[in-house]
């Protein structure tokens, strides 16, 4: 009976898992046995969008094409719930197991993804989640207990958009002592805002992403010269860390701890 | 005289619209308060740094767009001859996205509307060479949807191609156009080039006169076609170049004005070229007061608004003309 339970979690436990999301890139890196991964998305070499992008390098890379992707024999494909749809549903349709992983919108939902990534993979990987999300609660319970007054903060990022209360950034926000001003504005979700009316509701600090390399006018608007007139821009450094759910958003959080601090030292 | 100081009220006072009319509400007093630096300074901060280069931009690229739309009907004697019709907006915004996307614009902030210009005044030569003095209606339109096409599928792929994964985005803007978030640093750019422009074309009142009554008579009256075409195709390219390199490709605005205004002010050139810029203005101004009305949180484009109003007519016009084009 021992021995058939046994046999029974190996055969579970894949062998060659295929991701095609940069999210679930990290989370495979975080808690895979290097074996156990086959390739990894197109952007997990990108330094801009991954945190283990570096790591990553170590790994092959796929395409992120139903084609080569099923040449590669995966017995487990992760995704995302934007990547390719057409992809996902051709790589089922061809009998392969894909386990899609929406966006995470808040931290308790980034916590879920850890779990059941873990959980996904196998017994080891099962145990490093535990011992990572017992680090990330104390980490964050850290610091969220971090004192001083909250400043009220516009993230403001390319085609003039706000991240609003209920998204991923915006419980980052809540969870450094930030208040969003999208709460006042009323925008749950965010949203375009047009640039007079960031002004208007002048905040004491405006977030942004760092700049391309290349110039684009979503990103130009960042370099409004009202923006800078307002003394209130602070730029991101930490813009890998926000774009998925893995344990990596807490140093976003703590970036934001540490502006917020500085913030308060000049009041 | 009569239609251009109405034109001029009807402009003045779409400006002063323009101003007043925004995302968020700010009362009359206290915005016009504003805009002169006094009271609230984020009040302040909005109106001299976003309003009114804004409101700025619109009248000058309409009167850009109208006046270099009057000015090439008027040298090709065709009503279809218009800036973004012929391919002349299209292409200045493909120069434009050249000189950002190198980063020469970034080392030479002047690079991005002599970029355009430059494209702008390829184009309008092409399209002048080909479809020759008399303009005819045909190699007009096919040149024209030839070279926007051209410079429409290259505008893409240089987007496509940039390593910032907004710029594609941004295609739309440079085919559609917008003054919206625009700050003074673009006016300072355009201004100077689309008011020598503007100048330029202004010179060519007499000898436009001259040319209705037909190329042998205005040569015996001491025309030269060929001066007249030089000052058109450089004022028309520094004009259209200017206003699409920060603004992108407005389209009908040249082909719109003209139309309405031509009865107004006797069928005559001369007079013809400051009512449309004029007229231009406060199209350009309406249409972008509209953006902000209807859909307030959308970035309406300005090409959307205008084609919504161009293409019908355009489409009258082609009619009218279709013995012509057979």
């Amino acid at each position: 009976m021992f021995v058939a339970v046994a046999s029974f979690v190996r055969a579970e436990t894949p062998v060659r898992v295929v991701s095609v999301n940069v999210c679930t890139d990290q989370l495979l890196q975080l808690l895979a046995q290097p074996a156990q991964i086959a390739s990894l998305s197109p952007l997990a070499r990108d330094p801009r969008s991954s945190k283990l992008a570096q790591e990553a390098g170590a790994y092959p890379q796929n395409d992120g094409k139903a084609e080569s992707i099923a040449l590669q024999e995966p017995d487990l494909i992760v995704t995302g719930l934007y990547t390719a749809k057409a992809t996902t549903e051709m790589l089922r349709s061809l009998g392969h197991r894909v386990e899609i992983f929406p966006p995470a919108y808040s931290l308790d939902e980034a916590r879920d993804a850890i779990a059941r990534m873990g959980g996904l993979l196998g017994p080891e990987a099962q145990s490093r989640a535990d011992s990572l999300l017992a680090a990330f609660d104390s980490r964050l319970e850290a610091l969220k207990a971090t004192p001083g007054p909250r400043p009220r903060v516009a993230f403001y990022y390319a085609l003039g958009n706000t991240a609003g209360s209920k998204s991923l950034a915006g419980d980052m926000m809540a969870a450094a002592g930030l208040t969003n001003i999208a709460i006042e504005l009323n925008r749950p979700y965010g949203g375009a805002l047009p640039l007079e009316q960031l002004i208007l509701t002048d905040p004491d600090l405006i977030l942004t992403g760092q700049p391309y390399d290349a110039p684009a006018r979503a990103t130009d608007l960042l370099d409004h010269p009202v923006l800078k007139a307002t003394g209130t821009l602070r730029e991101i450094k930490s813009g890998a860390s926000w774009l998925c759910g893995t344990p990596f958003v807490l140093d976003a959080v703590e970036e934001l701890v540490t502006l917020r601090l500085d913030w308060s030292a000049r009041q | 005289m009569k239609p251009l100081l109405a034109l001029s009220a009807l402009t003045a006072a779409l400006f002063l619209a323009s101003l007043l009319i925004g995302y968020s509400p700010i009362p009359l007093g206290t915005a016009l308060a504003a805009l002169f630096g006094a009271g609230d300074p984020l009040n302040a901060m909005v109106m001299q740094d976003i309003r009114l280069p804004r409101a700025l931009l619109a009248a000058l690229v309409g009167a850009a767009l109208g006046m270099s739309g009057a000015a090439m009907q008027g040298f090709l004697r065709n009503p279809l001859a218009e800036p973004g019709l012929i391919g002349v907006s299209a292409s200045a915004a493909l120069g434009a996205v050249l000189a950002l996307q190198t980063g020469l614009a970034a080392a030479y902030a002047l690079a991005l509307p002599l970029t355009a210009l430059a494209f702008a005044f390829g184009a309008v030569l092409l399209v002048v060479l080909l479809a020759g003095p008399r303009g005819a209606s045909l190699t007009l339109i096919l040149a024209g949807i030839a070279i926007s096409a051209l410079a429409g599928a290259l505008t893409s792929l240089t987007l496509n191609l940039s390593p910032n994964p907004y710029a594609a985005s941004e295609i739309i803007f440079w085919m559609m156009g917008s003054v919206a978030d625009r700050s003074m640093s673009h006016v300072w750019l355009a201004a100077p080039l689309i008011l020598g422009g503007l100048g330029l074309l202004l010179t060519l009142r007499g000898g436009l006169d001259a040319l209705t009554l037909g190329e042998d008579a205005a040569h015996s009256l001491g025309v030269s076609l060929g001066s007249i075409r030089t000052r058109l195709l450089i004022g028309s390219a520094a004009a259209i170049g200017a206003a699409t390199a920060v603004t992108g490709a407005v389209g009908f605005v040249g082909l719109v004005v003209p139309h309405i205004l031509r009865p107004l002010v006797g069928h005559m050139p001369s007079r013809l070229l400051p009512a449309s810029a004029l007229g231009g203005a406060a199209m350009l101004l309406a249409a972008d007061i509209a953006t902000r009305l209807i859909l307030p949180e959308r970035d309406l484009k300005l090409g959307v608004l205008m084609a919504i109003v161009g293409a019908p007519l355009f489409l009258h016009l082609i009619y009218k003309t279709r013995r012509e084009i057979g």
